[in-house]
């Protein structure tokens, strides 16, 4: 993005644009958060908002490479085009990527098919914890936004866990101006999310206007899916178990959100710019949040997940 | 409430679909506008939040779904779709009916994104309020056209504008339900314009509207001939932004960090506060006054001509001065002020009441002091704005305080720039944020008090009397044994030729803290004051011993804080509450458990221990005298 305030479109020259003061509080954010933090950590998922956060930290620390590693929580079942884009994202910006695997849910096998939810909290909740703990991350950057989920409205934009990595959405630090209060006692982790105030469509005009490499699933192109559930999932690879009668057809689809493959609906699409992405996004009529199947449950599940550890 | 949802008006820009990349070329020329909506729910807030998300299109289709299921649940409209709910999160909240916090909420058009700070509640009012405020560029204030000027208005408005936001829109809401009547509109903003004059408000924008029926929102009402004023989505796009006002101001920045990634790169990260910056400016950096001038403006995107107020930056410059986080890098002929002692206001954010005298971490802009309170000059009642006499401020409440701060910090007045004159405290054991302040002046005293340098130093006091200086700070129980302990250390100390001096509770209570009596917040004096003695004997090259219960953490270290480094020598005298109160030397615990006395230590008075004290002494195990004789071992191996 150009960080000249604006010029050419009789804007006064002095007012800086809603990406670029976006950009400049998410810098800011991440700076406080290294300068205050003993060892903090970048958690990396590979969607669309990673991409933007990775981005904003590579301009926040130039020209040092951002001060610490992107963690990645797999499930082993993320889409294959994703474990591709995640090893050279973290190679370019010259990170080092720590990739943790839940020990317990691999010699388990838990998996989406089989296991329900449990492959939720296996996974990616307890994952997460563990991967916090045996690093001893005390500072974890997350691409949450307030305008995802409801219960997200609140989030302050550092979040303050437990020891055992619980939010507790009543204990709250007012957060006033600039000024984060980044204090924590032994023990104690913060959650910082520098995405808190951008929108999806703010997310996506900046990867537009800066060129960020994302994930090409985000782009309409033929691919073998079955319908379940209502749901149009990809088959990615030949782990995917046919129920009887299924029979993967190729349709051209595109995602609109990046989890475990089988979790993840896809939408039937002809859009395979950014631009397209943008222009049916905006004319779509439900929100992000519907392709993914975790938060079908109940009103308050995110809430639910988030006070256990789910990021 | 149903909303009178035909044709929202921002769902299809055309240019969506026919040209997709001329609508984004238009959209990254936007602008962001941070504001507020102040009113409670009778006033009409949840509707019109949700008449503006809904107009921009930031409802979907299964959001509305879910909530036409929830109003039929747990909806306040019987039935009918209940836009509060739409703007209430935690489900605990939704339970009780009740918002508690502050939710920030998005929309937008093709000028402008907005995010809405929505902050509505009860009791906890003012600290939400507070909170959503010190972000936003505008304020909207939302009357009730039935009710007028209430209570409620006067405390938004007032707490708005202790905020420093300057612009304000009265909208006076519900005007279907007054026959849109001029003559009630401007009555009440007859009523509003005086009560503005009084708290010092400089002006404001009155907008009649109707947030159910959409009068005066998007669109002009056909319903209002007669006002000529903008609507409110219109004013909302065109008003003035916080940072581009802050761009005519001289340059601050505050360093975040110092970026050196090899030894040919030194470059000082900020968010620029106010004013300009361009490669060649003559800078200084406060509080040490250093100058140089600034070498590049060094981004990610290439280096700049030219940085502004809101950008975040790093700066280079040409020769090696001194810079790190926390300094603020000013425009070198227009310096901000540098001091240790403020006026300022205080906006009490915690449970625990205030302190004075506490020692409390001040954060502003990049760095963090420790700082003490004052008791309050007064404490505001923001329903009238009566100055009222205060020792303390609870949840919520606001005062004006002196602050000193341990060492003299860059600011400015916080009405003239928010970014260094904006402030937190935070509790030094919970870290807490427990309030919020807005620094209005520095003290004169702080400019004018220098320090007297003399010549006979504090060594060369000490040296005469061929000793180091100390502070043995004797802490435990009452009926602990501590003064008893004391007092045979110092006998033993005179006897090997050492220069002492006893400070004991309850002699210094007859004295010098006469006026004191035992609340935590005198507690908390009575200590600051000792410290402050037991420091100025230590000068004179003594040894002090204190006996004191001095029952907190965060006063024992204060006062360890005044001392030089290895001077302070906590000794914990431990004794189980059962044998301190059996031995009951003053008969006090008999009195404190028939409740005779109050705030007593051990009884109604919580005694936090010791955490990290040089030498603990248990007066089950050891006889008074072997105690002492171990405190003077430590005190001597401490000048060996």
């Amino acid at each position: 993005m150009t960080t000249q305030p604006a010029t050419d479109t009789g804007i006064s020259p002095a007012t800086l644009t809603h990406l670029q003061r976006l950009e400049a509080e998410s810098i800011h954010i991440m700076r406080e958060v290294v300068a205050n933090a003993d060892n903090p950590v970048m958690l990396y998922s590979v969607g669309k908002d990673s991409a933007c956060m990775l981005h904003l930290a590579k301009k926040a620390f130039y020209p040092a490479p951002p001060p610490f590693p992107l963690l990645h929580v797999d499930t082993t079942w993320k889409f294959r085009a994703m474990y591709e884009l995640r090893d050279r994202a973290a190679e370019d910006a010259g990170m080092k990527l720590i990739v943790h695997h839940n020990p317990e849910a691999m010699e388990k096998g838990i998996n989406p098919f089989d296991h329900g939810s449990l492959h939720t909290d296996m996974w990616k909740t307890d994952g997460l914890k563990q991967a916090l703990t045996k690093y001893n991350f005390d500072v974890a950057f997350g691409g949450a936004r307030r305008d995802e989920e409801k219960s997200r409205a609140k989030e302050r934009i550092f979040s303050f866990r437990s020891a055992n990595h619980r939010w507790d959405p009543k204990n709250q630090r007012p957060e006033l101006w600039r000024l984060y209060n980044t204090r924590k006692a032994k023990g104690e982790s913060i959650r910082v999310f520098p995405l808190s105030n951008w929108t999806e469509l703010d997310i996506w005009q900046y990867i537009h206007l800066e060129n960020i490499e994302i994930v090409p699933l985000y782009f309409s192109e033929p691919r073998p899916v079955v319908e379940r559930d209502g749901l149009l999932i990809m088959v990615d690879d030949d782990r995917f178990p046919l129920r009887e009668g299924e029979v993967p057809q190729m349709k051209s689809v595109r995602f609109r959100t990046l989890g475990c493959y089988p979790l993840t609906g896809a939408v039937e699409s002809e859009a395979s710019t950014l631009p397209e992405v943008i222009q049916e996004m905006l004319l779509t009529t439900t929100s992000e949040r519907q392709g993914r199947a975790i938060d079908h449950d109940t009103a308050a599940s995110m809430e639910k997940k988030k006070q256990e550890g789910y990021f | 409430m149903t909303l009178d949802t035909k044709d929202p008006v921002y769902v299809t820009d055309s240019l969506i679909a026919e040209d997709i990349d001329a609508y984004l070329l238009k959209h990254q020329h936007k602008t962001m506008l941070r504001f507020i909506t102040c009113g409670s729910v009778d006033d009409g807030k949840s509707t019109l939040i949700g008449r503006l998300l809904y107009d921009s299109k930031m409802i979907f289709e299964d959001q509305l779904a879910s909530l036409e299921s929830d109003s039929k649940n747990v909806g306040t409209q019987a039935g009918e779709i209940d836009f509060a709910l739409l703007v209430d999160g935690l489900a605990a909240e939704r339970e009780q009916g009740i918002t508690i916090d502050v939710a920030y909420r998005f929309f937008a058009t093709d000028k402008r994104k907005f995010i809405v700070a929505d902050t509505p509640g009860h009791e906890q009012y003012t600290r939400n309020m507070v909170t959503g405020a010190s972000t936003a560029d505008l304020a909207v204030i939302l009357i009730d056209a039935r009710q007028g000027v209430l209570t409620q208005t006067r405390r938004h408005s007032y707490l708005v504008n202790q905020l420093g936001i300057r612009n304000v829109v009265l909208a006076v809401n519900k005007m279907d339900l007054v026959d849109y009547s001029a003559e009630r509109f401007y009555e009440i903003v007859s009523d509003y314009s005086h009560f503005a004059k009084q708290i010092g408000m400089d002006s404001f924008l009155p907008i009649p509207i109707s947030g159910l029926k959409g009068d005066n929102i998007v669109t002009k009402s056909p319903n209002m001939g007669w006002f000529q004023g903008p609507t409110l989505l219109g004013h909302l796009e065109e008003a003035p932004i916080s940072d581009a006002r802050m761009q005519d101001h001289p340059f601050r920045m505050a360093v975040q960090w110092v970026n050196r990634p090899n030894l040919d790169f030194r470059g000082f990260a900020g968010q620029i506060g106010a004013g300009a910056v361009r490669p060649g400016d003559s800078i200084r950096v406060l509080p040490s006054g250093k100058t140089t001038k600034v070498k590049s403006i060094v981004t990610f995107d290439g280096n700049l001509d030219q940085a502004v107020a809101g950008q975040s930056v790093t700066l280079t410059f040409e020769d090696e001065i001194d810079c790190s986080r926390g300094d603020v890098i000013v425009k070198s002929d227009e310096p901000c002020e540098v001091a240790d002692q403020f006026e300022a206001t205080l906006v009490w954010m915690s449970e625990e009441e205030m302190l004075p005298g506490r020692p409390y971490i001040l954060k502003i802009g990049t760095q963090s002091v420790t700082a003490t309170v004052t008791e309050p000059k007064y404490e505001v009642n923001v329903n009238t704005m009566e100055h009222l006499a205060s020792k303390t401020l609870g949840l919520n409440a606001i005062g004006a305080v002196n602050i000193s701060t341990d060492r003299a910090i860059p600011f400015e007045a916080y009405d003239q720039n928010p970014d260094l004159g904006g402030f937190i405290l935070i509790d030094r054991l919970s870290n807490a944020t427990v309030a919020a302040g807005m620094i209005r002046f520095a003290l004169r005293r702080s400019q004018n008090i220098h320090w007297q340098a003399v010549d006979v130093d504090r060594d060369a006091h000490a040296a005469l009397k061929n000793q180091k200086a100390a502070v043995v700070w004797f802490t435990g129980l009452s009926g602990s044994g501590k003064s008893t302990i004391a007092n045979i250390v110092e006998k033993k100390l005179h006897a090997l030729g050492k220069h002492t001096f006893l400070l004991d509770g309850d002699n210094v209570r007859h004295g010098l803290n006469r006026d004191l009596g035992f609340t935590d917040a005198d507690r908390v004096e009575n200590i600051r004051r000792v410290g402050e003695v037991a420091r100025l004997m230590t000068d004179a090259g003594l040894i002090v011993l204190t006996a004191f219960i001095s029952p907190f953490r965060s006063e024992r270290r204060m006062v360890r804080d005044l001392m030089v480094g290895g001077e302070f020598i906590e000794v914990y005298v431990d004794t189980p509450l059962e044998v301190a109160e059996e031995r009951d030397v003053k008969g006090l615990y008999k009195k404190a458990r028939s409740g005779q006395l109050k705030n007593f230590t051990g009884i109604d008075s919580p005694y936090e221990k010791p955490e990290t004290a040089e030498l603990t002494v248990n007066t089950v195990e050891l006889s008074a005298e072997e105690a002492a004789e171990k405190v003077v071992e430590r005190i001597l191996k401490t000048f060996s």
